[in-house]
């Protein structure tokens, strides 16, 4: 599929001495609007009493986002790596502004169908060509510091919930003055939907921004004093080349798509619960010493660790490598969730800590993972391989949520559940971490079979064809 | 920061306003994010 002459990766390949400290914003651009994917909680209520629907009814609404996210992801990678980052954070914001305003639409008229198709599949397109493309970029211009590459960019993702939060609560208010965003206030849907067509707009200025200020290293291109040989001495790390099409047939894939599954859909378990599980951890006698206050300051320094971990972990691992940080996350993940479930319960201050640790650990994966695709295929389409990967993501979005909420359906009524109930879904998660450690370790350096010739690789030929006509 | 490119193609300077004003349109609403989150996490020590 071609694409606008303007939006072509020729376009925007960088000429001798531009600054590469310009694509990290770029990056954010895209990274902290999508984000906002994990802020819905905010108005989950809203639209609750507006449609007259049930919880569920509304949370499947960003359950099909990010399903959405991952099948975009995995079926528009080999596309965006084709067609550059232009292309693709344009098409993302078109896809993404388009959901809201198409959600905006349905609550707007009232037709919850609408929302599920804007917000939700219209969004979560949006969602997944926004999400590989940004990061692939970074990868290509800090072949140094992958690492910390994917790390400022992903922890944007963390980023962008910290910012639609508050940003939606007074945007609700501005719009709907009765609400005031304390607990049981609720802003009406005409609120909801100008919150909609608002984002829309501020989305939409922000994404084209990041779009048309990104650029491409050329294919030669390389940071000075960089020696890629240095790179090649470590374990694991190729400078060869490895297809999409061909990655996925490699067990290096599978076994990273398994420790990425396990590792999000732990790190699910406590997001989805956070803020009743502080209480119930610590209700005796029916009452729990935890006021919804310090509850929702819980989820708050979780987010602030979520993202943190993002980019401090990510760019940990650029000095003691993907594997190995990926062990820490996984085996000393499955330990802190085995101290959680028998002595989290003994002070506030252990149980914030240890939640705060797998949290951390939690986005670190996510952070981590594209440098570790990187590492094992190269860079010649890794926006690809981490577009198939995502599927992971969508796999453990509904894999998480289902543990632990089916394990706490048969141990009780919420809000009279306590520490020893939430027992079994930890020790669940503690062996869902350990199944993905061991698939960490088993991760061998690719086979030789798979590289691409040199000669014939697709993207150094035709930017070869290219380098002529950058501006 | 200079980087290597062995092309001959006509070579361009990156204003360092322009990446101080890109980084502060990505950096103003992050810092808003962060505080508004660190004022509702410091209930849970009490504040």
């Amino acid at each position: 599929m071609a694409v606008p002459s303007f939006l072509a990766r020729e376009r925007i390949v960088a000429r001798p001495g531009f600054n590469r400290w310009l694509i990290p914003p770029a990056a954010l651009a895209v990274h902290l609007c999508i984000g906002q994917a994990y802020a819905t909680s905010v108005y989950k209520s809203a639209l609750v009493s507006h449609f007259d629907a049930s919880l569920t009814a509304i949370g499947i609404i960003f359950s099909i986002a990010i399903v959405m996210l991952g099948v975009s992801a995995a079926l528009f990678g080999t596309w965006v790596d084709r067609n550059g980052p232009r292309a693709a954070m344009f098409t993302s914001a078109v896809f993404w502004v388009a959901g809201f305003v198409v959600g905006g639409l349905g609550i707007e008229t009232g037709q919850l169908w609408l929302l599920y198709f804007g917000y939700g599949v219209l969004g979560g397109i949006g969602l997944g060509i926004g999400y590989i493309s940004p990061v692939s970029t970074l990868i290509k211009w800090f072949p140094d510091r992958p690492g910390l590459a994917t790390g400022m960019a992903i922890m944007g993702f963390g980023g962008g919930a910290l910012i639609a939060s508050p940003l939606s609560r007074q945007l609700m208010n501005f719009y709907d003055p009765a609400y005031d965003g304390t607990a049981g206030t609720v802003p009406n849907g005409d609120a909801v939907a100008a919150l909609f067509f608002t984002l829309a707009a501020i989305y939409l200025v922000f994404m084209m921004f990041g779009a048309f200020i990104v650029r491409v290293p050329a294919d030669d291109w390389r940071p000075a004093g960089f020696d890629p040989s240095s790179v090649k001495q470590k374990a694991l790390v190729t400078t060869e080349s490895v297809s999409a099409a061909n990655a996925i047939k490699t067990p290096q894939f599978w076994l990273v798509w398994t420790a990425l599954f396990c590792n999000v859909t732990a790190g699910i378990g406590i997001l989805e619960q956070a803020a009743p599980m502080i209480q119930d951890f610590f209700r005796t006698n029916g009452t729990s010493t935890v006021a919804a206050a310090t509850a929702a300051g819980f989820v708050g320094l979780l987010s602030l660790f979520n993202m943190g971990g993002r980019f401090a972990w990510s760019t940990t691992s650029d000095y003691i490598g993907r594997k190995p940080i990926y062990m820490v996350y996984l085996g000393v993940g499955a330990v802190l969730y085995v101290l959680l479930a028998t002595v989290g319960s003994s002070a506030t201050w252990l149980f914030v800590l240890l939640a705060a640790l797998i949290i951390s650990f939690y986005g670190g994966g996510f952070a981590t993972v594209p440098a570790y695709l990187r590492d094992l295929f190269g860079t010649y389409q890794v926006g690809a391989i981490h577009g198939r990967l995502l599927t992971a993501w969508s796999a453990a979005g509904v894999a998480g949520p289902l543990i632990i909420n089916g394990v706490l359906d048969t141990q009780g009524t919420p809000g009279e559940l306590v520490a020893a109930n939430y027992r079994p879904a930890l020790f669940i998660m503690v062996g869902l971490l350990v199944i993905g450690f061991v698939a960490n370790l088993m991760v061998r350096p690719v086979s030789s079979r798979w590289h691409e010739p040199k000669a014939t690789t697709p993207a150094t030929a035709r930017a070869d064809d290219e380098r002529s006509a950058v501006r | 920061m200079s980087h290597s490119f062995s092309d001959d193609r006509p070579s361009t300077h990156t204003p360092v306003g322009l990446i101080a004003v890109a980084w502060a349109l990505v950096g103003v609403p992050l810092v808003y994010g962060l505080y508004n989150t660190i004022k509702a996490a410091s209930a849970l020590f009490g504040g």
